[in-house]
């Protein structure tokens, strides 16, 4: 990587500027390419699938999109879904995060605007490709605020292909994630930059990159604990200036102002524990700040006093309002938190009382491989970042430091806050590539130096006694003369912003690098090895990056494909199905499934769910569960109450695809017994082990998902032979009373089936006269059976 | 379901319904054949070929038409029941005069409302190009495509069942003139038979059935006939086309086509079964299609075959010379009744397609989609003409609505001038070539990259303009006024800076001739070395003095201006002391002194010298680094 300042340094000071211009030139020619690399890099799930949304929350995020493009953002706001949550429906307006929606909007209007014109889907598939570009820009400012401009790039370039962030932002992942992590490290670089120049201006635009954070993602939260305890670590480690207090009073009184503008957050902003210690830290930075002021006020003997007495008053104010705070806090019976909150900070949380939570499997914590696939060789480049930004430790470091720290523990209780984890090991990582390509390539021109003014000299008479430090400082003396008459110093008066350039771009020079120099040089071979090193270390980087973003994460999951000895193999069964409910059942028709599949049908097959992966309602989710489970009369009751006209089920046995209903059915089992007792998770297991072939449960043989999934699946091969669980199934053969398969797709993989019709009553008054009886005693003993009676 | 009647019950109600309007007809045209008729013209022999092979029926009649009216005759009427004729997608008649074959001529045909005819009849008038004398024998084929004419029944069915239409027609040729001798026969696709209407000379044989020949009908007779046979060919209906031709003159014809496509025949019925399906797709989904295949013009090329979903993966394209054939797949097989939708795009070169005539450009493309045998119940066809298109005029074979529309793409600034043509019912048969023309200057072309360019100019013009301007709001505020002088000063110390480090240079020349005496004992040329360097350092304090006169005036200058003074005091000090030892060992080598005592008589000099230029450079390194003031964390 190019060090512009590391030139700067030995250059004199008639050539620097010139140099300087350069490096700038330089510096912004390769932002730009790590830009394009960025959004290229992406760009792989294009180019071997197709432009689509992938996943599940993508879809859904792309529906409230359309729905704002097509019908403006006033009705956006007042948006009432009907057809999601049937039939509680979901006030979408209020209960999403819409940085993103409001982002693609945006960029969608422009460009219609402009007339070209892109499609919303388009607009959205290359989102997120587009704000991680930003993002690596964004990286760059906040570590050359750190560490300087090479370190700077250096992160930026690492950050332009972390895996970790590709697997969220690649074309057509269009997540909350994607922008909001442009949002978070521009929030972060916004506080930094406030920190280190104390200007109101930053800390304003701080406070609105916060605000456009809280309206992109949930994970806001992680800002404003993490800048309350960066400050406390200030105020403890006796840093506490004036640009502290400038860099955190507004974010906290604008951002929180502006974060309850978002209705999803609305007073969440100020009534959850989430945002407390926030405030905390704000009281505690007020009464520093007194203390600061009546300290340069008073004598020192009149301050002591002062100081007791300010801080007996102080302490008996803040344990007033922490008072206050816990005994409100206590009240509540998360205590504050929200689930997800509080399965952070106790990792074991979710697993013991929210299923919903522990089910995703993105919840989970990470496995140590997870590690290295997503950040790679920057879990080794770390630790050499943190000692660096401790040589000399700043405020800016120290809070780089701070943020990989705490995000290192977030990435550990959930696999999906590695994302929150990759910012931070890129710029640590990148400071400690550069700060080490600094040392080793200076200390490689000094040994050339060495090496070329020794050798006159060995030759020439032995008057030369001076010490080989002086030579070295005469010699490069002489460089800087020759430099300069060679270069012929431009003359002409530099406007402002240059010089204002120049001047960002040499401060980070310390002046006493030139003395360090000279005590930090290490042989010419052992520097020569090292940088070829860290350049093979950062080829296995590349490499890796370049190969988890065409392989490993370009996968829109809702296509699959399989490499054969024919070539390439499509399974495009979910689209399939999709556009079978679209075209073929009625546009008021209910579609039961699992939630997982939720946003996909409300999306692509515009049809009514009974439950989606906005998993807001336990309860009614676990009624899906309970039908599920349940043996088919029964879930025809329960599906049939719910007004649903279509069962969706997605069965992997007959290719051999893994995340299928059958094995997420223990989830729906736990969250339907969870809720509606009478489930038992035990009766499904087989001396608790979870299993469908003939050693299963008749309780698992008989319920609704199992026959759902295997109907006349026996008839394929003759056996019945599930790929993904590897074994025969248990019961073969049995017909369907109540359902009636009325589509499946070319690979199985969706299945479809309608409820059957309530059977006509012939013989009235007989039957009339029993199922009166019946419905009577049902009332009494169906209160478990049905939950809907 | 249950409402529905077993099916012999029905058909023989329809005959019933039939029959009574026949009666009808028949009453009401024995009061009008006088009158209906203008001339006196007889058909000899009528000879209708009905093909049921696919659902779109093609009947081709036969006429032979003699007028033995004492007057000339210049139109041919011909009749068709109300039912019959609003499912009439096409009529195109061919006439020839004589007995020998020859070149026939196209009759244009209109619907005319002759005086006296029952209501219950439509007719279609082909005017002859030359009228028809006495005695003279018209040759005639008319052909009739009807849409819509072949009725499922039962109207649902299961998966394996096959599915069963029902053709109703006369037997005999419905017509204004008495009929001579005629004969109809029907190709039906193969497969089973369920019943037929039998008349005295029918005849079925292998996939044909033949009624006739009949002989002497009087005009208007009608004998109702039903066949009722198996027909699993697809019944691809598209509910609406929507077919977009977006010219480009910088050689693209862009062609986007939206589907809605069902299948028209009998509906399913109860389960899908996809196992049955799949273990006999032959038998078990007999009734529904698969693929349909597209015919498009060579040389298309980036075809694509999507829907609101994204890419439809199933789709085979084979290309020759001739043609680029390209099989489509829906995303699942359509069933009766089942429906999708799709879109189909693919580029053309622009010069197969648009031609120049006269001044004028025109578009000269086929109407119809490419899709083969599939009927559309609407077809809109919008022809997006580029921006600054002129004088646009369009012709069509037949008629259609028309109107015009203005589309904005593509950095467009007036909009793209847009003709649409909407037909209802439209067959294979129409896809006939239609011309669009129009005005366009060649110079239009560089429009939007000329935009462009400028615009993209204007942008970095306002860059630079924006890096060179002063945008301070307040001139003389306090603050930017210490920033003006700020900078000044930076600018003298660097001046300053310079100016010493060439000194140091000098000291550094000057050491070399020191070197150079002791190696080569050049007394004369060391001296005009130290001469010359007299004469430098003499330049360079003239340069210096305004420099720090200047500097020592300005008040921003308070921190550094100490350390430049001591900067100067110490480099003169040094100068000093270099120039003592220089002359003392040029004056020692014309003394011819020895190595050794030079050595001694210089070496205090020596060691005060070194310490000299270090505390030289490390004052010029403190200036250096204070030029830039202390807001990096690491400076202090």
């Amino acid at each position: 990587m190019a060090e512009p300042e590391s030139s700067t340094a030995a250059a004199g000071a008639g050539g620097s500027r010139l140099r300087n211009a350069f490096g700038g030139v330089l510096c912004a020619f390769t932002l730009l390419l790590i830009g394009v690399l960025a959004f290229s890099i992406r760009l792989f799930s294009v180019i071997k699938y197709e432009s689509v949304i992938h996943e599940f929350d993508p879809y859904f995020n792309y529906r409230v999109t359309q729905f704002l493009s097509k019908n403006g953002i006033y009705e956006f706001w007042n948006w009432f879904d009907d057809r999601t949550w049937y039939p509680l429906g979901r006030v979408i307006g209020g209960t999403v995060y819409p940085g993103l929606t409001l982002t693609a909007g945006t960029i969608w209007w422009l460009v219609n605007s402009l007339n070209i014109p892109l499609s919303v889907e388009t607009v959205c598939v290359f989102t997120a490709p587009i704000f991680s570009a930003n993002a690596s820009w964004a990286t760059y400012l906040l570590t050359k605020e750190a560490k300087g401009t090479g370190a700077g790039l250096m992160a930026a370039a690492i950050l332009a292909m972390v895996p970790s962030y590709i697997s969220r932002s690649v074309a057509g992942s269009y997540d909350n994630e994607a922008v909001a992590i442009f949002a978070l490290i521009f929030t972060f670089y916004l506080y930094v930059k406030t920190l280190n120049t104390g200007s109101l201006f930053y800390a304003t635009l701080n406070a609105l990159s916060y605000f456009y954070m809280v309206c992109s993602w949930g994970g806001y939260t992680f800002i404003i604990n993490l800048i309350p305890m960066h400050v406390l670590l200030c105020i403890v480690t006796g840093r506490y200036s004036s640009r502290l207090y400038i860099a955190y009073a507004p974010l906290v009184i604008l951002g929180t102002l502006l974060a309850a503008l978002v209705p999803v957050v609305g007073f969440n902003a100020v009534m959850t524990s989430e945002h407390f210690a926030s405030f905390l830290v704000f009281i505690i930075l007020h009464v520093v700040a007194l203390v600061y002021y009546i300290k340069g006020l008073l004598t020192p003997r009149l301050f002591k006093v002062a100081m007791t007495l300010v801080i007996s008053v102080g302490l008996a104010v803040c344990f007033a309002v922490v008072a206050i705070l816990v005994a409100l806090v206590a009240s509540s019976p998360t205590k504050g938190w929200s689930g997800r909150s509080l399965s952070l900070l106790d990792p074991t949380y979710a697993s013991k009382y929210i299923p919903i939570i522990a089910s995703v499997s993105e919840h989970q914590p990470p496995t140590w491989p997870s590690y290295f696939m997503d950040i790679n060789v920057l879990a080794f480049l770390v630790p050499a970042g943190i000692i660096s930004c401790f040589l000399p430790l700043s405020d800016a470091s120290s809070f780089v430091v701070l943020y990989l720290v705490t995000a290192v523990y977030f990435s550990g209780v959930m696999v999906r806050l590695m994302l929150v984890l990759a910012p931070a090991a890129c710029i640590l990582s990148g400071i400690a590539l550069s700060e080490a390509f600094n040392v080793l390539t200076r200390s490689i021109k000094c040994q050339l130096a060495k090496l070329f003014d020794d050798s006159p000299a060995a030759s020439g008479d032995s008057s030369a006694e001076s010490s080989s430090a002086s030579t070295s400082s005469t010699n490069s003396a002489k460089n800087e003369n020759r430099s300069e008459k060679s270069e012929t110093a431009p003359k002409e008066k530099p406007s402002k912003k240059n010089r204002k350039k120049d001047k960002e771009v040499a401060e980070s020079i310390p002046a006493k690098h030139k003395k360090e120099k000279k005590l930090l040089v290490l042989p010419m071979e052992a520097s020569v090895m090292g940088i070829l090193l860290l350049i093979v270390l950062g080829g296995f980087y590349v490499v890796h990056c370049v190969w988890a973003a065409a392989e490993a994460y370009s996968a829109p999951s809702i296509v699959l494909t399989s490499r054969s000895r024919e070539g390439l193999h499509v399974f495009d069964d979910f689209r399939e199905a999709y556009a079978w409910l679209s075209h073929n059942t009625d546009v008021d028709d209910k579609v039961a499934s699992w939630w997982d599949y939720g946003y996909q049908t409300t999306a692509m097959a515009n049809r009514t769910v009974i439950v989606d992966n906005n998993t807001w309602n336990n309860t009614h989710i676990a009624t899906v569960g309970t039908a599920m489970s349940s043996p088919e009369k029964a879930a025809w009751e329960i599906f049939n109450s719910l007004d649903v006209k279509y069962v969706l089920v997605v069965f992997g046995g007959l290719v051999g695809y893994p995340s299928d209903d059958i094995n997420k059915f223990l989830w729906m089992v736990r969250i339907g017994g969870g809720v509606f007792p009478h489930i038992k998770e035990p009766d499904y297991l087989r001396d608790g082990n979870y299993r469908v072939d003939a050693q299963a449960t008749p309780t698992m043989l008989n319920c609704l998902m199992y026959k759902l999934c295997y109907y006349r699946f026996v008839e394929t091969d003759g056996k019945g032979f599930d790929r993904v669980r590897g074994y025969e199934i248990g019961k073969k053969h049995f017909k369907l009373t109540h359902f009636e398969e009325v589509f499946t797709t070319h690979h199985w993989m969706v299945r479809i089936y309608k409820l059957k019709p309530q059977k006509n009553r012939v013989r009235g008054k007989l039957k009339k006269l029993k199922s009166g009886s019946k419905t009577s005693s049902t009332i009494a003993a169906g209160r478990k059976k049905n939950p809907w009676q | 379901m249950a409402t529905q009647p077993p099916p012999p019950r029905r058909v023989a109600a329809l005959l019933l319904v039939l029959v009574l309007v026949l009666v009808l007809v028949l009453v009401a045209s024995a009061s009008a054949s006088a009158s209906a008729t203008s001339a006196d013209l007889v058909v000899t022999r009528a000879d209708r070929r009905v093909d049921l092979t696919s659902h779109i029926v093609r009947v081709l009649t036969s006429l032979k038409v003699e007028n033995i009216g004492p007057e000339a005759a210049s139109q041919v009427l011909l009749a068709f029941p109300n039912v019959q004729a609003k499912n009439l997608a096409a009529i195109r008649a061919f006439g020839m005069e004589g007995k020998v074959k020859g070149p026939s001529t196209v009759l244009p045909i209109e619907v005319v409302q002759p005086s006296g005819v029952p209501p219950e009849l439509t007719f279609f008038s082909a005017s002859l190009s030359k009228a028809l004398e006495k005695g003279k024998i018209l040759h005639m084929d008319v052909l009739t495509v009807f849409t819509h004419s072949l009725q499922p029944f039962p109207e649902e069915i299961t998966q394996a069942e096959s599915q069963l239409v029902v053709y109703q027609d006369s037997a005999h040729y419905l017509s204004p003139y008495p009929v001579k001798v005629q004969t109809l026969s029907i190709r039906l696709p193969g497969g089973r038979v369920e019943s037929y209407t039998k008349y005295p000379n029918t005849k079925l044989a292998e996939s044909e059935l033949k009624y006739g020949p009949f002989e002497d009908r009087p005009p208007f007779s009608y004998s109702p006939m039903v066949v009722h046979f198996e027909n699993n060919n697809p019944f691809a209906v598209a509910k609406e086309v929507i077919r977009e031709i977006e010219i480009s003159h910088w050689g693209n014809v862009q062609i986007t086509e939206h589907y809605n496509i069902v299948h028209g025949g009998a509906k399913l019925k109860g389960e899908f079964s996809r196992i049955d399906y799949q273990s006999r797709p032959y038998v078990r989904g007999v009734s529904s299609f698969r693929h349909l295949i597209a015919r498009l013009p060579p040389r298309a090329h980036s075809i694509y075959y999507r829907d609101e979903i994204g890419n439809i993966s199933t789709s085979h394209m084979w290309s020759d010379s001739k043609k680029t054939q390209l099989e489509v797949e829906p995303r699942f097989p359509l069933f009766g009744g089942w429906q999708t939708t799709f879109t189909i795009g693919y580029g053309l070169p622009l010069q197969d397609f648009v031609f120049n005539s006269d001044g004028k450009r025109f578009l000269n493309i086929t109407f119809g989609s490419p899709v083969e045998e599939i009927l559309i119940e609407n077809l809109i066809v919008k022809v997006v003409l580029p921006e600054g298109s002129k004088d646009i005029d369009v012709s069509v074979p037949f008629p259609a609505k028309q109107w015009k529309e203005v589309k904005y793409s593509h950095l467009d600034t007036s909009g793209r001038p847009v003709v649409v043509l909407e037909k209802p019912d439209v067959i294979p048969e129409h896809n006939l070539y239609f011309q669009v023309h129009y005005r366009f200057n060649n110079i239009s072309v560089l429009r939007e990259p000329m935009m462009l360019i400028t615009g993209f100019f204007l942008l970095f013009m306002a860059c630079i303009v924006y890096m060179h301007t002063d945008l301070s709001i307040s001139k003389n505020s306090p603050s930017y006024l210490a920033k003006v002088q700020w900078d000044e000063v930076q600018n003298i110390t660097q001046q300053i800076q310079a100016i010493f480090e060439r000194c140091l240079a000098l000291h550094d020349k000057l050491e070399a001739s020191l070197r150079d005496l002791s190696r080569s004992g050049d007394v004369q040329s060391c001296k005009a070395a130290r001469k010359a360097a007299d004469a430098q350092f003499k330049e360079l304090a003239k340069e210096l003095k305004p420099l720090l006169t200047s500097l020592h005036s300005s008040p921003q200058s308070y921190q550094i201006w100490p350390k430049v003074e001591d900067l100067v005091a110490k480099e003169r000090e040094l100068q000093e002391k270099l120039m003592a030892r220089h002359s003392t060992v040029v004056d020692s080598f014309e003394k011819k002194l020895r190595g050794q005592d030079v050595e001694n008589r210089i070496a205090t000099q020596q060691q005060k010298v070194a310490a000299l230029r270090q505390e030289v450079e490390s004052l010029l390194e403190y200036i250096n680094s204070s030029r830039f003031p202390v807001d990096n964390p690491e400076a202090d």
